[in-house]
């Protein structure tokens, strides 16, 4: 649809980066990025986690400052100070993770920003917003509590809001991670009547497909540098295959094609290792519940279950690992029935659990990465004798794991905090294959890594299944699930809506489940 | 027995319970703010006992009770304004430093007091009431309620004040945010340390008039540790409200009834050590959150610095 | 709200780290010492004098000396049982209460109990009823936050109140001696106290002292328990991942941490002073907490740390008496230690992150 547009062409840049460079203790997030920003055009900022996107947006919007290099607004340098100073260039950012405050209705988080003394004028508001809003299609109940409302709806609140303020650059941070493929059509075709008015957009992702279909303009972003733009002119020359083929090769240094679809062979004698019957679980404040979940898992058999972040995959990677109490329901593993173990005893009978929460539950980052190995294993001889810390015998079956699964770090007692992404992914894989592995849940296991250490830990699962486990891979990235899985189910509100097995056609079937449809 | 339900002793009875009242409720407001706005104002009992020591002191020596309440005001928001500078703008521990500021200041007015005040022990005149028509002559309720000090009707006051700040204004829903999530209220353009600063400066003034209040009015002389965990209290009230400030006034009316009725068994000539007394407020705490602890509710972002950029 | 930060347990610190250490601990003392002179000054007394006089009185002089280690008896107990909560990230602030619960009930059963059995076993048992009641009176904060998840430190706190008034309407009205007009417990004759050490006035309290503290020390930092009270302290999400059982775990720590500051008034009972008066409250919970804070939870600098306080606590009472400066003055400067040293630590902290990047 991009190539269908005509541009206001030639408008001076609203924002030019020159060489902006910002630097994290052991990292260069963003390395001598150049970026221009015209009015009328949708500005793909493409790479994957750990890019350097998210630095560069929050630079732009205040919440951070360059350590080199340049912004010009307008042709004029300018050191963007903070968010309000942001705004009042009208500079309006929609962050990966809303911005609203979750017990203040629309209105008031619509109205946040005005002087203390003064009270909301709620009634001005509300005429400001239907003109804004109604041209646009957006329907918004300014009267709903936040909490209340889908996450789709949070972010067209989030658009409004920055229209509010008189944005001429409106950027949008992985906009559509959280939302269903129709929210997405929805949202590009919003952006689409937005640049029409003369908007600029910046337009961050990491999904190829969606850099094709809604950029002007894209800029693809790899560890830290700028490796690469198409101009609209060139944009338009393309058609999609042959754009998504160019920005491949741009971000990946690799032709298209090269992220190999290898679906580890299995034996045939399909004997179920784990079995979960009619498993339910209780919604609770937070989190959704799960409704009647069944299926089966053969010896070195990967499932993969797809689903929009939220739809009751981590309860349902918690009820099994016996985090979460469950309902009713049976969980069998190899022919003994895991219901009634806690954490433990599940982990003891084989069933392991890599959360997607590295930082938050998977670790404690003030530790060092030598106990944080052995998390799960406080108090088991040789490592504990009667309780007390045996420092020899850690000290060494943790050297020993840092060159079994290659992981970088100055030292065993390293707080593990300080380490990537990757690193401490390594260190939890090597936890949760620890002896004794039967069968292991994976959520979300490649989730903030880089290329290379996303494709290995893909790889690690794929071994993990040729050695005869099951794996129960959890993955809102259905590219990933394609890659590997023998058959993909999909969650959608705490329900198992289908399962389809991969090959032929298995992206079209699993999409449909996933809006609602029949495969 | 039969003088027990007299309509004296009734009207004394709630006259007790509305000054025991009054710096629990002030306390509870003011630590509500804080909370509100994601601080956890530990501290509260050092700028309480800050301000009953000045609000004496500058009672004392200026004869007027209502210069006593502006000191004592001014010396519980100096207190907050070193809250604020330790633990808002550069983000130290928040429980450390509350704990510190009230141990310190505990010991200061105490320190001050032995040399000033030690030998001579002065207490200050009797509260000069403000009646208002009509109403003080309601039987029982009238002598109880409305022959007061004005300070009491204001204090009363400030619940409504609060309430409409909560419910109409800018700053009521920038307080929020602060408390629930201060990143958006800093992309919305507004500095959340600041707003966090106003908060605990209002706690400070609050507390101090509290602690004034407690002194000139209460016991009408200033003596080391006078609070006596008045400033827990407060932000006992100010957790079981739930950001209701007129809950924090019925809590803080269920304390002073409570606190009165053991003073007028004593005074009825029933025999129990003054430690009884001083028992019931905190048993009383305790069994409401034995009861409703559960739904104490507190803001997401509470007792945690906030850092730019930080998620 | 949890301790976290505080932790500085889980790395094995550097030895250049130690030197910067000792720096930012030892200055921030001195500028404490200063401005708590200033406010000496402001009151009228010569800060010097006094200053030298405490040092003279606590550290000096020998029978200060032998008063100031007998001191760090219960002071002892007290932060190793702030230390077990503190690195578990519950804040017990309930020590005051917990200390004289159990000073009451050492005091009411050791002079009845000693007229029946063996001396050693009376003070055992006296010893073991005190450490119960502690326990039990931790129980309802325990119960709470681990099961309702009602935040502790204003639980702590009220109960705390309750815990000194209740200990003085027992004193007042259950435990009172009959033998004297004074409002106090029964009197544990000298000759039936803990032995003292050798031909000083130091009780043998503070070996147990030492070796509670010690004890604790490498029960935190070395067996798999301290591993796990520290993995909740430091990451309760990260602990409930692993299996541990939270709930109960919080309730053990609570149990730990009141039993030990119980020992703490029965020590000082059993010990040094025999009975207790009516309101009797010297507040050495909270006089303890910063000192905790200051040793960052670490039980050898923190026998340091207990040891200065009981310096500035038996030489301020001298103080008091001679000087006419109330020991209040003692309160003022530790907390104007504390707070001096986490700004230090935060400027630290800021220097070091600025060499860095």
């Amino acid at each position: 649809m991009a190539t269908t547009v005509k541009h206001p062409q030639g408008s001076p840049a609203i924002v030019k980066l020159e060489g902006v460079t910002k630097r994290f203790p052991g990292i260069v997030a963003n390395d001598r990025v150049d970026l221009e920003i015209h009015p009328g055009e949708v500005h793909v900022l493409l790479g994957e986690n750990g890019a350097g996107k998210s630095t560069l947006i929050g630079m732009l919007s205040g919440l951070q400052q360059p350590d080199g290099g340049r912004i010009l607004i307008d042709g004029a340098e300018v050191a963007i100070r903070s968010p309000s100073h942001a705004l009042s260039l009208g500079i309006g950012t929609v962050f990966q993770h809303n911005m609203l405050v979750p017990t203040l209705t629309v209105a008031q988080n619509l109205a946040l920003g005005g002087r203390w003394w003064e009270s909301p004028k709620i009634s001005e508001l509300a005429d400001r917003v239907a003109q804004i809003a109604q041209p646009l299609g957006i329907d918004i109940n300014l009267d709903a509590r936040v909490s209340e409302l889908s996450l789709g709806e949070q972010q067209q609140v989030e658009i409004v809001r920055a229209l509010l303020r008189d944005s001429r650059l409106l950027i949008l941070d992985e906009a559509t991670s959280m939302l269903t493929p129709k929210g997405i059509a929805e949202l590009g075709a919003l952006m689409r009547r937005l640049v029409e008015r003369g908007l600029a957009i910046v337009f961050i992702t990491h999904k190829l497909g969606e850099a094709a279909d809604f950029g002007d303009r894209v800029s693809v972003l790899k560890l830290g540098r700028k490796v690469g733009e198409i101009s609209p002119e060139r944009l338009r020359s393309l058609d999609r295959t042959a754009l998504v083929d160019e920005i491949v090769a741009m971000m990946f240094g690799r032709e298209a094609g090269d992220d190999a679809v290898s679906i580890p062979p299995r034996a045939a004698n399909d004997d179920a290792l784990l079995e979960v019957r009619d498993l339910h679980v209780s919604p609770t404040g937070d989190a959704p519940g799960l409704d009647a979940i069944s299926f089966t898992i053969g010896h070195g058999e990967i499932l993969g279950i797809a689903g929009i972040d939220g739809n009751g995959q981590k309860q349902l990677a918690e009820a099994l690992a016996g985090q979460r109490a469950a309902e009713r329901g049976s969980v069998v593993l190899a022919g003994q029935t895991l219901d009634g173990l806690d954490v433990g005893g599940r982990r003891q009978k084989g069933l392991r659990y890599l959360t997607d929460d590295r930082l938050g539950e998977g670790t404690v980052g003030s530790f060092p990465v030598s106990i944080n190995y052995f998390l799960k294993q406080v108090g088991e001889p040789p490592l504990w004798r009667s309780g007390v810390e045996q420092r020899g015998e850690i000290g060494k079956r943790a050297e020993e794991l840092n060159r079994q699964y290659d992981v970088r770090t100055p030292s065993i007692a390293t707080p593990i905090g300080r380490l990537s992404g990757g690193n401490i992914q390594k260190v939890l894989i090597a936890r949760e294959l620890a002896e004794g592995a039967r069968a292991v849940i994976f959520n979300k296991p490649t989730y903030g890594l880089d290329l290379a250490n996303t494709l290995a830990t893909r790889q690690r699962i794929r071994d993990i299944a040729s050695q005869g486990l099951a794996v129960l891979l959890i993955s809102t990235d259905l590219e990933e699930l394609l890659s590997m899985c023998h058959r993909i189910a999909v969650i959608s509100q705490g329900r198992l809506v289908g399962t389809v097995p991969n090959g032929e056609g298995a992206a079209e079937r699993v999409g449909r489940l996933m809006i609602g449809l029949a495969a | 027995m039969s003088g027990f339900f007299s309509e004296t002793f009734l009207a004394a009875l709630l006259f007790g319970a509305v000054t025991a009242a009054i710096p629990l409720l002030l306390a509870g407001l003011g630590e509500q703010m804080s909370e509100k706005a994601g601080v956890l104002n530990i501290g509260i009992e050092g700028m309480m006992i800050t301000g009953a020591y000045l609000g004496f002191v500058g009672a004392y020596y200026s004869g007027s009770f209502w210069l006593g309440f502006l000191s004592g005001a001014a010396g519980g928001v100096a207190v907050a304004a070193l809250m604020a500078l330790l633990c808002v703008r550069i983000g130290l521990n928040q429980i450390v430093i509350g704990i510190a500021l009230t141990l310190g200041f505990e010991g200061l007015t105490a320190l001050l007091h032995h040399f000033q005040f030690s030998k001579s022990y002065p207490r200050l005149g009797a509260v000069q009431v403000t009646p208002i028509p009509l109403l003080e002559s309601i039987p029982i309720i009238g002598p109880a309620l409305f022959r007061q000090h004005l300070i009491v009707y204001l204090s009363i006051a400030m619940v409504g004040l609060m309430v409409w700040i909560y419910r109409r204004t800018q700053l009521g829903l920038n307080l929020q945010a602060a408390g629930d999530k201060p990143a958006a209220l800093d992309v919305a353009g507004i500095d959340v340390i600041r707003t966090r600063t106003i908060a605990v400066l209002f706690t400070g003034g609050m507390a101090g008039l509290g602690g004034a209040f407690l002194a000139n009015v209460g016991a009408g002389l200033f003596i080391p540790f006078i609070t006596n965990g008045a400033g827990f209290l407060g932000i006992v009230l100010a957790m079981l409200a739930r950001g209701r400030p007129v809950w924090v006034l019925a809590g803080a009316l269920i304390f002073g009834v409570c606190l009165s009725m053991t003073t007028a068994a004593q005074v009825a000539g029933v025999n129990i050590p003054t430690d009884v007394i001083q028992m019931l407020p905190f048993l009383a705490v305790m069994a409401m959150l034995v009861l409703f602890g559960r739904r104490a509710s507190l803001p997401a972002a509470l007792g945690i610095p906030y850092e730019r950029g930080v998620r | 709200m949890r301790a976290t930060t505080l932790d500085a347990s889980a790395g094995q610190t550097l030895r250049q780290d130690i030197g910067r250490r000792m720096a930012i601990t030892v200055g921030p003392i001195l500028v404490s010492l200063v401005l708590a002179g200033c406010v000496l000054l402001a009151v009228g007394v010569n800060p010097v004098a006094y200053y030298g006089f405490v040092i003279e009185r606590g550290l000096l002089s020998p029978l200060g000396l032998q008063q100031t280690l007998t001191r760090m008896a219960p002071l002892l107990f007290i932060a190793a049982g702030l230390i077990v909560a503190f690195r578990a990230g519950m804040w017990n602030l309930g020590g005051d209460g917990q200390f004289l619960l159990g000073a009451v009930t050492a005091a009411a059963s050791a002079p009845l109990l000693v007229q029946v059995l063996p001396g050693w076993l009376a003070l055992l048992t006296a010893f073991l009823m005190a450490t119960i009641v502690a326990t039990v009176w931790s129980l309802v904060p325990a119960l709470l936050r681990a099961y309702q998840g009602v935040n502790e430190i204003i639980t702590t706190l009220m109960m705390s109140f309750l815990g000194v008034s209740l200990a003085n309407v027992l004193v007042k009205l259950v435990f009172l001696d009959p033998g004297t007009t004074v409002p106090q417990t029964r009197t544990l004759p000298v000759a039936d106290r803990l032995p003292r050490l050798f031909d000083t006035t130091i009780t043998s309290g503070l070996v147990f002292g030492l070796v509670a503290i010690v004890a604790v020390h490498l029960v935190m930092t070395r067996t798999a328990f301290g591993l796990k009270l520290r993995t909740v302290g430091a990451n309760p999400r990260a602990a409930v991942h692993a299996g541990l059982s939270v709930p109960l775990l919080t309730v053990a720590v609570f149990a730990i941490s009141a039993a030990l500051i119980g020992m703490g008034g029965a020590i000082d009972i059993i010990g040094v002073q025999g009975n207790v008066r009516a309101d009797w409250n010297p507040a050495y919970g909270m006089a303890v907490i910063p000192v905790v804070f200051l040793a960052r939870m670490n039980g050898f600098a923190a026998i340091g740390f207990v040891f200065l306080l009981s310096v500035l606590s038996i030489g301020g009472e001298s103080a008091a008496r001679r000087l006419g400066v109330p020991q209040t003055f003692t309160l003022v400067l530790v907390s104007i230690v504390l707070i001096t040293l986490a700004v230090a630590e935060y400027l630290d902290h800021r220097y070091q992150q600025a060499r860095r990047a």
